[in-house]
């Protein structure tokens, strides 16, 4: 350890790369934090462009953009899953867990630097395969899969024999990788990393946060793997697994995709409840209401999350009793996320409330998540569900926890972390004018979708019965609404680097307590030389 | 400047590294070859698919060498402190953990049939299978035969390698050689049965579900049993080499540890696919 040779070695492991090395070769969590923004932001522009596309589809009955209606059954496959693996898990875990779970902490980077920059450029290579495979035959004589992110067979298997499907179920071996890296990465890092004297009941609630999503990662992703392999030798070596002339099972796919797929919509909703906490906390000047439940919650809510996955699956002849509990596990998670939506409005109530754009970002959360919850609710129920299944209300119910939840919750945290991670100030006002936008486009676009549901419109069909073009035409324009809300993200983010207004270490006041605060704006390329001391009691 | 900055810590800051960057190169470009060549899909002309599979696994497997090289150059520089030799503690108890769940998914399909051949409401399977496990004309292997012998293979696999750790433990070099000697043959020895079997084996890969399942949940732990050998032959090598003392010897105990859970994969294949799934066969 004393020796010179070490002495030297370490000296020069603070070097502080530039140009291209810092860039692709990097060791550094929060470069490769700004990477994985960059990447998402990218991939979230191609995968909004798809659904701008649909949504100009379906704004009227009949065939408007697209030739070919397979086609847009491509777009919808690819919006998913884009929008899924390479923009919400990218920006959250990715992007914000790289930046802030060492400066949370008090650690002074990830625990297995490079490995954080291979789940990165991983990722990026999943990306690749996954827009070339838009580009390959898939149904004979059409490009891309068009069977859904959920790639059930037989329509995987023997309905798309083209290279296409192949293309994205590598891409998703890749992308799992990267996660499963990842994932290791965050959870040795939280549990060995900490700051003397940070218990894991002193530990922010973002950092509890990524570690719940990060085993739920490691637990969950490995099944995936094992059910696309299957389906890439059921397509190329003919084996039997989902083929019923053979003895195999579709529904045994649809098992194994939802029990990695339910606990998948946790990963991407778990980080969004860390950064909203502690938003709320800050702008109510409160510590959170309930630190320990809220973080208990998360528990439960990702160990109820492996039981429950059959709940996507009512309509394919479970047996009664099997639905009956799939139904009761799936209102059990209602519960913990209950004491989630109610410590977050205990947190605010009598505190002193300041409402800047990250702040109304993060209410807009609670709000719309709430909505998406509740009609979770309603679909839980296996009853209630064959009516609904396949309908615009499972649209409009999985993009009010998504698009209106973790989306909402993502740039809630980049209003609040922008001035720390880039150390420019973003002005207030755009941030606000930004939401305001978002929030009734979003609204416009995804509300209406209840009601087309309700009267029966299905899913991931490219025209529809005249009967349903009203709402649709305001879903669209809500969506028009919702992209130039985008206008507005990139204006406030190009202000903030033209006029470079320099941010204060902690621009937010009193109410924002954690270590990150207490460096400075963006914070030195490595931080925490000597480790801060955490003292106090427990929670 | 490095005075000012001189760190106050015994975690590891890694330098740069190109390797992240390359292997997920050679990971698409493997990808892509891989693809070409179970379609068969031409590049200007030519049936390319191997060669660039081949191209994007020799990319990853130098690679992997590189990396774990500059992995073992920090270790000898004494960048592993002790939390960090922590965190690699940590890291692969989870990618053990990981590769579990990937069994699962293993184990999962060949329950769902082999428990359910014949539920009514699957009437193309009933059909398939005539309702029973193993499938009506499947004619499976006697487990207490060839799967029993590369049982005691492993399970004296297990003892073997637990000698070499013992070894290590005591400084005594020339046993830790002959102990991971033994251990990377017996390894060798159950691969050359596995193969000897799977060329005996009277039913196929792709004609039912029997097949599919055998041979995907053996064929991959006979894939991580190649691993796990390979592992250990680089610690062979890394013994000869002077590396492990009896105090740090990460790699050896990684290597061990990836042996025993390959070991507790086959336990359950055997009980649950040669043995309890044996059929008829078992009465002989």
């Amino acid at each position: 350890m004393a020796s010179s040779a070490h002495a030297a070695h370490a000296d020069h492991a603070h070097d502080h790369p530039t140009g291209w090395r810092r860039w692709l070769l990097s060791t550094n969590h929060k470069d490769i934090g700004t990477l994985y923004l960059l990447f998402a932001l990218t991939a979230g522009l191609v995968g909004g462009a798809l659904s701008i596309g649909m949504r100009l589809e379906l704004q009227e009955p009949g065939m408007q953009i697209f030739s070919n209606p397979q086609t847009y059954n491509v777009w919808v496959t690819g919006h998913g899953l884009i929008m899924v693996f390479f923009m919400v898990m990218p920006a959250l875990i990715g992007g914000f867990g790289n930046w802030f779970v060492p400066l949370m902490i008090g650690a002074p980077d990830m625990a297995f630097p490079r490995m954080n920059n291979i789940s990165f450029w991983l990722t990026v290579a999943a990306f690749v395969m996954l827009v070339l495979s838009l580009f390959m035959e898939g149904a004979p004589g059409s490009y891309g899969f068009g069977g859904g992110w959920t790639v059930y067979p037989p329509l995987a298997t023997q309905g798309h024999p083209g290279p296409a499907l192949d293309f994205g179920i590598l891409s998703l071996h890749l992308a799992g990788a990267a996660s499963i890296l990842g994932a290791i990465n965050f959870i040795t890092t939280i549990l060995n990393m900490r700051a003397p004297g940070m218990t894991l009941h002193k530990m922010p609630l973002f950092a509890w946060a990524v570690l719940v999503t990060a085993f739920l990662l490691l637990l969950a992703l490995p099944v995936l793997a094992g059910a696309i392999t299957m389906l890439l030798t059921d397509r190329n070596f003919g084996t039997k697994f989902f083929d019923p002339s053979g003895g195999g099972d579709p529904i045994l796919y649809q098992h194994l995709f939802w029990f990695f797929g339910h606990p998948e919509v946790y990963i991407m909703i778990l980080p969004a409840f860390g950064i909203v906490s502690h938003i709320v906390s800050t702008f109510s000047r409160k510590p959170v209401f309930g630190y320990l439940g809220m973080a208990y919650a998360m528990v439960a809510i990702g160990v109820v999350g492996f039981i429950v996955w059959a709940h996507h699956m009512y309509t394919v002849g479970m047996s009664l009793r099997v639905q009956a509990y799939f139904v009761f596990a799936t209102m059990v998670i209602a519960v913990p996320t209950g004491v989630k939506i109610f410590s977050w409005i205990a947190t605010m109530w009598g505190g002193s409330l300041r409402f800047t754009a990250p702040m109304i970002w993060a209410i807009g959360f609670i709000f719309l998540f709430t909505v998406g919850g509740v009609t979770g609710v309603v679909l839980a129920n296996a009853g209630v569900d064959r009516a609904m299944h396949d309908t615009y209300y499972v649209v409009a119910h999985f993009h009010y926890v998504l698009s209106l939840g973790a989306v909402f919750a993502l740039f809630a945290g980049w209003y609040y972390w922008f001035p720390k991670m880039f150390g420019y100030v973003i002005p207030d006002w755009i941030g606000k004018l930004h939401f305001w936008v978002a929030f009734i486009g979003s609204n416009l676009l995804f509300f209406p979708m209840h009601f087309s549901g309700l009267a029966g419109m299905p899913r991931r069909y490219a025209d529809y019965p005249d009967a349903y073009a009203g709402w649709n035409l305001v879903s669209s324009i809500g969506s028009y609404i919702f992209a130039f809300g985008l206008v507005i993200f990139f204006y406030g983010v190009i202000v903030a680097l033209v006029r470079k207004e320099q941010a204060a270490d902690n621009p937010w006041g009193e109410g924002a307590t954690t270590l990150e605060w207490t460096l400075s704006s963006p914070p030195p390329f490595h931080q925490y030389e000597t480790l801060p001391r955490i003292s106090g009691g427990d929670h | 400047m490095a005075e000012a900055h001189a760190k106050q810590h015994d975690y590891h800051l890694v330098d740069p590294s190109p390797w992240p960057l390359i292997g997920s190169i050679s990971a698409v470009v493997m990808a892509i070859g891989l693809i070409m060549t179970m379609k068969g899909l031409p590049i200007a002309g030519l049936k390319a698919g191997p060669y660039i599979l081949g191209a994007g696994l020799i990319g990853i497997l130098y690679v992997m060498a590189a990396w774990w090289t500059d992995v073992v150059k920090e270790a000898n520089q004494g960048d592993h402190t002790r939390v960090v030799q922590l965190h690699h503690r940590y890291g692969m108890i989870m990618f053990i953990a990981s590769e579990v769940m990937f069994f699962v998914a293993w184990f999962w399909a060949y329950f769902d049939v082999s428990l359910y051949p014949g539920d009514a409401i699957n009437f193309a399977r009933q059909q398939a299978t005539g309702g029973v496990w193993p499938p009506k004309g499947v004619e499976t292997f006697d487990p207490w035969h060839l799967p029993l012998l590369n049982t005691l293979i492993l399970l004296t696999s297990g003892t073997t390698v637990t000698w070499a750790h013992h070894a290590i433990l005591h400084d005594d070099r020339e046993g830790v050689k002959q102990a991971l000697w033994l251990t990377v043959g017996l390894g060798v020895l159950f691969t050359i049965c596995q193969v000897y079997e799977y060329t005996h084996a009277q039913f196929g890969f792709s004609e039912n579900i029997y097949g599919a399942t055998f041979f995907m949940a053996t064929g991959f732990h006979g894939f991580h049993v190649v691993i796990g050998t390979i592992f250990l032959a680089v610690c062979l090598y890394r013994v000869y080499l002077g590396h492990f003392t009896p105090k740090q010897h990460l790699g050896f105990e990684f290597a061990a540890w990836y042996w025993h859970f390959v070991d507790v994969v086959w336990l359950f294949l055997f009980a649950a696919i040669y043995v309890w799934g044996a059929g008829p066969v078992a009465a002989h």
